[in-house]
C-alpha cells in the first residue's frame, strides 16, 4: 500500500471537511477499501475512520416512527439489533454478506457505496423503501436508496458528501420483506441473482402494496414495476406469485459472464421472485396473527 | 511512516512500533512476532488470518494496525490455561484429525471458539456456517466439523445425523 494519513474524527463536520480533500476515502469496515488499496486499485492519500462517529454507528427510532441506522455499523451488530428485527430482508442480507469475519466489519453504507450490482444489502433497502441520509458542508439531503446508483461501482454521491445513515419506514405489522439470492457455492460467494421483496397486505387479505428489487441482473439494482403492478389489489396465491415472477424475469436485464449466462440469471429471477413473494406472504400472515 | 501505539493482545498490553501502512496481520506477525496467524489470500477471503477483535472473528489482513489500538485482540497464541473453550477445541482437533498441514487451523480454531462461546450446542449447520469463512485445502472439512461438534460436547456425524 502507498503511504496515507489516518484520521478518526469525532464529529461528522470534521469528517466531511476531511472528505472534501483530494484523495480521501471514508473507512468503515474496510472489507472493500483495504482490499482495493492493497491491490492498488485505489490510491488513497487519506483515510477517514467513521467508526467513532455516533451518528454512523447507532440505531435510533425517530419521532415519526422511522428507524434510522448508522451507515458504518457492522452487519453483525445491525442484524442482531432488536429495532431491525421487523425488517427481515435486511437481517437476512446482513447475515449473507461474505462470512462471519466479513460481517463483523462490513457495513451497509459500504455495501451501498461500493455499488456492486450484486450487493446483498441493496435489494432489501430498495424493497423496504429506505432513504439514505447524506451530509456535506452544504447541509443534509435525503435520497431514496434506489436513486443512488448510476452504474457498476458508481453512485450519485459527490466526493465531499458522506452517507451517514439509512432511514427505514416505520415497522408495519401488515408488511413483510424477504431477500433471497442464488450463489453457486453455499457460502462466501457473490450473488448471481438476488431478489428483495416487500408485500403489504390489506385487512381483507388483498395485496395493498408490493415492491420488488432485483440485483446482479443489470448494471444497477432494478425495480420490477410491471410485476409490482400485477400484484397490487390481488388475492395472494401460488399462481399469482408465478405470474409476477414471470413478469419480473422479463424486467431483468442480465448479461452473460463467467458466473452465469443471461438466460440462467433470468430463470433465477423467476424462481427467486416466486419464493420471495411466498415468503413475504407467510411472514405477513404470521405477523398479523401475533399482532 | 513510523508510529508507536499501545495494543491489547491476548490480555497483555504492549507498546509496538509499526509502519502506518501495516495491517493488523503485519503488526501481529512482523512487529510483535506472533506468527501463529497466517496470511493465505491477503484479501479477506480465506480466513487463515482470522483473529478475534473484542471476541468477534475478523480477517486481520484487511484491518489496519492503526485502527486496532484499543480493542482487545485475541490470536491463536492465547493461553489455553485461561480459556477452557480454546482447550476443548484444540484437544478435539487433535483427537479427531481436524488438521493436516495446519495452515488454516489457527483461523478455524478461533472461529470455533467464537461460535462455542455464544452457542454451547450448535447444530452441524451452525458449525458449517461459523467456519464458512475459513477455507481448508487439505481435510475436506468433515473432521473439522466433527472436532468442533465434539468440543461442544455432542456426538455428531456431519454426513447425516
Amino acid at each position: 500500500m502507498n503511504e496515507f494519513d489516518y484520521h478518526a474524527p469525532t464529529s461528522v463536520e470534521q469528517a466531511v471537511e476531511l472528505l472534501s480533500l483530494d484523495g480521501t476515502r471514508p473507512l468503515a469496515g474496510g472489507t472493500d477499501l483495504i482490499v482495493q488499496m492493497r491491490e492498488r486499485r485505489r490510491v488513497v492519500k487519506r483515510i477517514v475512520d467513521l467508526k467513532h462517529l455516533p451518528t454512523l454507528t447507532t440505531v435510533t427510532a425517530a419521532n415519526d416512527g422511522w428507524v434510522e441506522f448508522g451507515a458504518a455499523l457492522n452487519a453483525t451488530a445491525l442484524s442482531f439489533h432488536t429495532q431491525l428485527s421487523p425488517y427481515s430482508s435486511i437481517v437476512e442480507a446482513s447475515r449473507m454478506i461474505g462470512s462471519h469475519q466479513i460481517q463483523n466489519r462490513a457495513s451497509i453504507g459500504g455495501n451501498v457505496c461500493n455499488a456492486s450490482p450484486s450487493a446483498d444489502a441493496i435489494p432489501p433497502l430498495i424493497a423496504l423503501g429506505a432513504d439514505a441520509v447524506i451530509v456535506s458542508a452544504a447541509g443534509m439531503r435525503v435520497e431514496p436508496v434506489e436513486a443512488l446508483f448510476l452504474g457498476p461501482g458508481k453512485i450519485t454521491l459527490r466526493r465531499q458528501e458522506l452517507l451517514v445513515s439509512f432511514r427505514l419506514p416505520p415497522p408495519d405489522p401488515d408488511s413483510a420483506s424477504t431477500y433471497l439470492r442464488f450463489t453457486p457455492r453455499r457460502e462466501m460467494d457473490i450473488a448471481v441473482a438476488g431478489v428483495g421483496a416487500m408485500l403489504q397486505l390489506a385487512s381483507d387479505g388483498k395485496i395493498k402494496n408490493a415492491r420488488l428489487a432485483l440485483s446482479a441482473v443489470g448494471p444497477t439494482p432494478l425495480r420490477a414495476p410491471i410485476a409490482e403492478a400485477r400484484l397490487r389489489g390481488e388475492v395472494p396465491s401460488t399462481d399469482l406469485w408465478a405470474e409476477a415472477a414471470r413478469l419480473a424475469a422479463r424486467e431483468a436485464q442480465p448479461i452473460s459472464d463467467t458466473r452465469a449466462t443471461a438466460e440462467y440469471r433470468r430463470e433465477l429471477v423467476k424462481t427467486l421472485t416466486a419464493r420471495a413473494l411466498a415468503s413475504c406472504c407467510t411472514r405477513s400472515l404470521a405477523r398479523q396473527e401475533h399482532a | 511512516m513510523k508510529a508507536i501505539d499501545r495494543f491489547s493482545v491476548n490480555g497483555d498490553h504492549v507498546e509496538v512500533a509499526f509502519d502506518t501502512r501495516d495491517t493488523l496481520l503485519d503488526l501481529l506477525r512482523d512487529r510483535i512476532g506472533l506468527t501463529g496467524t497466517k496470511e493465505g489470500c491477503g484479501n479477506g477471503n480465506c480466513g487463515a488470518c482470522t483473529v478475534l477483535i473484542d471476541g468477534a472473528p475478523v480477517n486481520a489482513c484487511i484491518v489496519l494496525a492503526r485502527e486496532s489500538a484499543g480493542p482487545s485482540i485475541t490470536t491463536i497464541e492465547m493461553s489455553p490455561e485461561t480459556d477452557p473453550v480454546l482447550r476443548r477445541v484444540q484437544q478435539a482437533m487433535v483427537a479427531h484429525g481436524g488438521a493436516q498441514c495446519g495452515f488454516c487451523t489457527p483461523g478455524v480454531i478461533l472461529s470455533a471458539v467464537a461460535l462455542l462461546r455464544r452457542n454451547h450446542s450448535p447444530s452441524i449447520d451452525e458449525i458449517q456456517h461459523a467456519i464458512a469463512g475459513n477455507i481448508c485445502r487439505c481435510t475436506g472439512y468433515t473432521k473439522i466439523l466433527t472436532a468442533i461438534a465434539a468440543a461442544a460436547g455432542m456426538e455428531a456425524h456431519p454426513n447425516g445425523e
